[in-house]
């Protein structure tokens, strides 16, 4: 009999997850220590005068100075337009892209029509769309939103796609022979499966929504926080523009957390899921 | 419905399969399956086996539906189930949705409780098929195919990629099992001594056809040290090309 063959997958799997943990935790103490010594010898280099308030304000100016704009109220209120902006944007792009991406991925014809369109304009840069949107939608709200949305959608969709097109054919097989409808496959097989590509697709697509707004805002915008950057270019206010900057890495970030929570509740099934996280 | 009907002709519950002429080519190369003749009673347990290439596969496939009949005609219960080399389970069910997936009716989680419960499995009802280990990913998948109460049963290979030990116990549930219910059983296997322990009728394909049908007339349970086991084991292993020495 063939005893080489004796598999161990589960404890080679455990035992990787075990060794990960800890060192991870160590790993991100260590982590924090160079940023902090960085963030440490910038202000030193403010405060003895090494490096200009006109080149760049000091971290401890910065946070100064964002205290004084969340008290009288700038902040907020550029924060929640621009949040307003992306959040539409996105929204508009999600709806667009998984909407495509369902037309294409789970019919040829769609496929034929949808398809060719979507890959030759995404080779388009969206941000050289910009002089053309201002001129179409004016300098309202309008080209802001759309041009998020358009940037957002493609992410959204080309990942959607993959994944539906990327089901695992023995699975749709096995749908066969347990004589799925095509309405029962579609839901507990095809788009379960394509999901994790969904998440991913969200993921860039989140990103690339803070971009688009960036550039969006300070081509011509009365208010966010773009517009507030470029406000504070004309003062030679560093302060406010390195807190502009602070302000997007935060969305940035906060938004790829979110975006992280909803994998985790929503791919729970996947034994990889806790080491694919700290990756 | 099954995409099937249209291809396989349909017998009644109980009612035997039978093959008859069946060919099938891909392109222009030669026939995969070449005149091909089968027929299984009902309740009986046939093991096929044949070198890779013998059209093995291709002969399931088209039995179980998914590939077309082009040439010849099939006529096979209209309640079957297929379990194949891997376990094929969706990843984002439990194990008890993965059971019943596709079933109409309520209570299906009790229904599949039951079934899981009588392949060993009632432990992990609620586990996420990533996490089995191999041999109970396939016990899961044979309770998939059983929930359905088949009247015809195909196993693809399904402990070929298990380890020595949990291959002969599921060997023995498959023969508990196939004892409770009495289906029709084709098992495809590599595995001489697997068709022995298991099947009423061995049969091996070459080229695309039948080339031994060899019955196996021990009694239930069997055992390696049976006499005629090394006979036909031998005969077995003769039609495949391996000779002793």
């Amino acid at each position: 009999m063939s005893g080489t063959l004796i598999r161990s997958s589960s404890p080679t799997r455990d035992k990787g997850l075990i060794r990960h943990a800890p060192l991870s935790r160590f790993g991100l103490l260590k982590r924090y220590v160079s940023p902090m010594l960085l963030v440490l010898l910038w202000q030193v280099a403010c405060s003895t005068g090494l490096l200009s308030t006109h080149v760049v304000a000091s971290p401890f100016q910065i946070a100064l100075t964002g205290w004084t704009l969340v008290k009288d109220g700038t902040l907020q209120t550029n924060l929640l337009v621009s949040l307003a902006r992306a959040g539409v944007g996105l929204g508009i792009a999600f709806v667009a892209g998984v909407g495509l991406a369902l037309i294409a991925g789970l019919s040829r014809l769609g496929e034929d029509i949808v398809d060719a369109p979507v890959q030759i304009l995404r080779t388009l840069p969206a941000l050289a769309l910009v002089p053309l949107f201002i001129l179409w939608f004016g300098i309202g709200e309008t080209p802001k939103i759309a041009l998020v949305a358009l940037g957002a959608s493609f992410p959204i969709y080309l990942n959607l796609h993959k994944g539906i097109r990327s089901i695992d054919p023995k699975l749709l097989e096995m749908a066969r022979t347990l004589g799925l409808t095509r309405t029962s496959t579609i839901r507990d097989v095809i788009l379960p499966g394509a999901l994790p590509d969904l998440l991913i697709g969200l993921r860039f697509a989140v990103g690339i929504s803070w971009l688009m707004l960036v550039v969006a805002e300070q081509v011509n915008a009365e208010s966010g926080i773009g517009h507030m950057m470029m406000d504070a270019e004309d003062f030679l206010r560093t302060d406010i523009i390195l807190v502009g900057l602070v302000i997007y890495g935060l969305l940035g970030l906060i938004s790829d957390q979110i975006v992280r929570f909803f994998e985790t509740i929503l791919l729970s099934w996947r034994p990889s899921h806790r080491a694919a996280r700290s990756a | 419905m099954n995409a099937v009907s249209q291809v396989v002709a349909l017998s009644q519950r109980n009612e035997a399969i039978v093959v008859d002429g069946l060919t099938r080519r891909f392109g222009n190369g030669p026939a995969v399956l070449d005149q091909l003749n089968l027929a299984i009673a009902p309740g009986e347990f046939v093991a096929l086996l044949g070198r890779s290439g013998s059209g093995k596969s291709t002969l399931l496939r088209t039995l179980a539906g998914l590939d077309p009949v082009t040439e010849g005609s099939v006529i096979r219960p209209r309640d079957v189930s297929v379990v194949f080399q891997e376990s094929r389970l969706l990843p984002w069910k439990r194990v008890w949705q993965n059971t019943v997936l596709g079933l109409p009716g309520a209570n299906q989680r009790a229904h599949a409780l039951s079934v899981l419960e009588e392949v060993g499995l009632g432990h992990r009802v609620d586990a996420w098929p990533l996490t089995l280990s191999g041999g109970e990913a396939q016990r899961a998948a044979l309770a998939r195919a059983l929930v359905r109460e088949p009247a015809f049963l195909m196993l693809d290979e399904p402990f070929a990629a298990l380890d020595a030990l949990t291959r002969l116990k599921m060997q023995k549930l498959i023969s508990e099992l196939w004892g409770r219910h009495r289906c029709s059983v084709l098992l495809v296997t590599h595995d001489v001594d697997e068709a022995l322990m298991l099947a009423d009728r061995a049969v091996v394909m070459e080229h695309g056809q039948i080339h031994t049908d060899l019955p196996i007339p021990m009694d239930r349970p069997r055992r390696h040290t049976d006499p005629r086991f090394e006979h036909l084991r031998r005969v077995l292993l003769e039609s495949l090309g391996v000779y002793d020495d």
